[in-house]
């Protein structure tokens, strides 16, 4: 890649390492050319939203980060991402390790058909713990985290799909933090649950970014404007092109001076 | 014209209401339609109670000759010497179908894995019509593929004719096989697919999802799918008969001929009478109840299914 767009001045006042270093990332299922050009660099110890109206293909970018778009066939991806320097896509790359380091959560919430226990056991089990008292201290560890302990903690044995949508969602964030990933991927976690439940995930995710990089996929503006230290919008300009990353900043600038009139309209509701 | 609400004056409205008043033609022809689907309904019950009547009827004096014990646990079935003890038959059957389980099980639930978890779709619009047609096969061709392809196998295996508990099991496996297969296939179609994908997010393999997510999901869904091979294995007559040694004697090793209940009914049936053809009838009774038993255990898993999600 020789061109970088100018998304990069934003940064200059931020601090932190570039995470994920995205280079002229193009994405396509089969004919359809569904990304284009996307270059962002995502720091760490911080919490990007990335915001633009249904379609643009938030999520498709964030699949991309974790390579869950391989379970589809005929998608194809071009460019470099780099997570902590490392081409994800490069050759001998196993994408189930990528996973375990970039973790992901999903609009709607879907523990396993098991035990709340068994649900945040899950992962570290599948990578080789099998110590009852090491399991029952990640356990805990992780539902503390996940802000939802004091909940669950009488009734660990109970299925975790007995539990409301809202605590659901957040046994699924206690799942994925017990495999300790460096990032986790938030599609918008909070569109399917509860007032209560979207104040204990935005309180968390405050809590989490000193020690996780945090990627989340939002509607919500508010949201976008509350928990984010930097904010991305994408836009599909017309119906059937690619869509692109148009601009790129800390929050408050974006929210307060966006630099490209499209994200102006988006962000004050003029479409989308 | 029109009124102010866009109606057309000159439709006809009943007084007040303003809905259209259901034809006396119209209500006939309901009338009559929910008669006939109710006679249809009638008449599948009517049925089953009338075969069961009539089976019951001829079978239930077997309690007094040879009595409920010696029928139930009686050790030998002899038309010529009068005994009519249906223990080496119930094991018989029981013989085969574990048999055919332990064999056919495994391989349906594969092929099911196979085809919901790992084949394109274009492989899988090859194999699973394939394995649908092995569902319609008429069972007598099965008793031949047996005859020739599996028997001189099990010869080979056990010494020998190869007619006996082997050779049975392994065709009823291949028969029970579309059952289980496509049931699974379907119990894992229905895993909703986010978990799935949370599997695979939380850095899990194929085979792990497979086997700690998806499988445990659809294991009620599986459970039922067995139970309804076993059926089929329980019932299985035709092929049986042909692989099966048909010698109504207690298991004496995977080579030795073998009676199930539904094979020396229909060896028998041809000729019996009196007390023999009794005592046949007091065996279908048993395979009757065996079949309800399964049934109710089906709906039972699938009551607690419901109540589960
Ligand atoms: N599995 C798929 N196959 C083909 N096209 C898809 C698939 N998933 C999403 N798309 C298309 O890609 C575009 C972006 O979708 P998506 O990433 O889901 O957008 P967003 O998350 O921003 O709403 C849309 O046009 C959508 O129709
Ligand atoms: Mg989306």
């Amino acid at each position: 890649m020789t061109s970088v767009p100018a998304v990069a001045t934003a940064h200059e006042a931020l601090t932190g390492n570039p995470r994920f270093s995205v280079r002229g990332l193009e994405f396509y299922y089969g004919d359809f050319h569904a990304l284009t050009g996307i270059t962002i660099d995502v720091r760490e110890n911080s919490v990007t939203a990335f915001i633009g109206p249904s379609g643009c293909g938030k999520s498709t970018f964030l699949r991309c980060l974790n390579r869950m778009n391989d379970l589809i066939p005929g998608t194809r991806v071009e460019g470099k991402i780099t997570l902590d320097g490392a081409d994800i896509y490069g050759p001998g790359v196993d994408p189930v390790d990528l996973r375990r380091r970039v973790g992901m959560i999903f609009q709607q919430p879907n523990p396993f058909p098991m035990s709340i226990y068994d649900n945040v056991a899950f992962g570290p089990r599948l990578h080789g713990v099998s110590k009852k008292s090491e399991l029952d201290e990640i356990v805990e560890n992780a539902l503390v985290r996940a802000n939802l302990w004091k909940e669950v903690k009488d009734i660990m044995g109970r299925g975790g799909l007995t539990l409301s949508g809202g605590q659901q969602q957040r046994l699924c964030i206690a799942r994925v933090l017990a495999v300790q990933p460096d990032v986790l991927l938030m599609d918008e976690p909070c569109s399917a649950i509860d007032p209560t439940s979207v104040q204990k995930v935005e309180d968390l995710m405050a809590e989490l970014k000193s020690s996780v990089t945090i990627i989340i996929v939002t509607h919500n503006m508010q949201q976008a404007a509350r928990v984010s230290d930097e904010t991305a919008f994408f836009l599909q300009e017309r119906q059937g092109e690619a869509a692109e990353l148009i601009e790129f900043g800390r929050t408050a600038e974006i929210f307060t001076s966006p630099r490209d009139r499209r994200t102006e309209d988006y962000i004050t509701g003029r479409f989308g | 014209m029109t009124d102010p609400h866009g109606r057309d004056e000159a439709t006809p409205v009943s007084a007040g209401s303003g809905l259209k008043m259901m034809s006396r033609a119209t209500y006939l022809k309901e009338a009559l339609l929910k008669n006939v689907f109710l006679l249809c309904a009638v008449m599948a019950v009517a049925g089953v109670a009338l075969i069961f009547l009539f089976v019951g009827y001829r079978g239930w004096p077997v309690i007094q000759n040879p009595g409920l014990g010696a029928f139930l646990f009686g050790a030998e079935w002899s038309a010529t010497y009068g005994k009519f003890g249906i223990a080496p038959l119930v094991t018989g059957t029981l013989v085969v179908t574990i048999g055919a389980l332990l064999l056919g099980a495994p391989l349906a639930i594969g092929t099911a894995v196979f085809l919901s978890e790992i084949a394109t779709p274009g492989i899988r619009r090859i194999v699973r019509p394939a394995v649908e047609m092995l569902a319609g096969v008429p069972s007598v061709v099965f008793g031949f593929f047996g005859l020739v392809i599996i028997r001189p196998i099990a010869a080979e295996m056990t010494g020998g004719m190869g007619f006996g508990a082997l050779s049975a099991s392994v065709i009823l496996a291949v028969m029970i096989v579309p059952t289980i297969a496509t049931l699974t296939e379907d119990a894992l179609r229905s895993v909703v697919p986010g978990i799935r994908e949370a599997s695979y997010a939380m850095g899990a393999t194929t085979w792990q999802t497979i086997y700690k997510v998806l499988l445990p999901a659809a294991k009620i869904g599986i459970i039922d799918a067995i139970i309804l091979g076993m059926g089929r294995a329980i019932g299985e007559t035709m092929a049986v008969v042909m692989v099966a040694g048909n010698a109504p004697q207690f298991f004496k090793g995977l080579g030795a001929p073998i009676a199930t209940v539904t094979s020396q009914i229909v060896i028998d049936m041809s000729y019996a009478s009196g007390d023999h053809r009794t005592a046949l009838f007091g065996l279908a009774i048993i395979l009757f109840m065996i079949s309800m038993g399964l049934v109710a255990l089906v709906r039972a898993l699938s009551r607690l299914n419901a109540k589960r999600s």
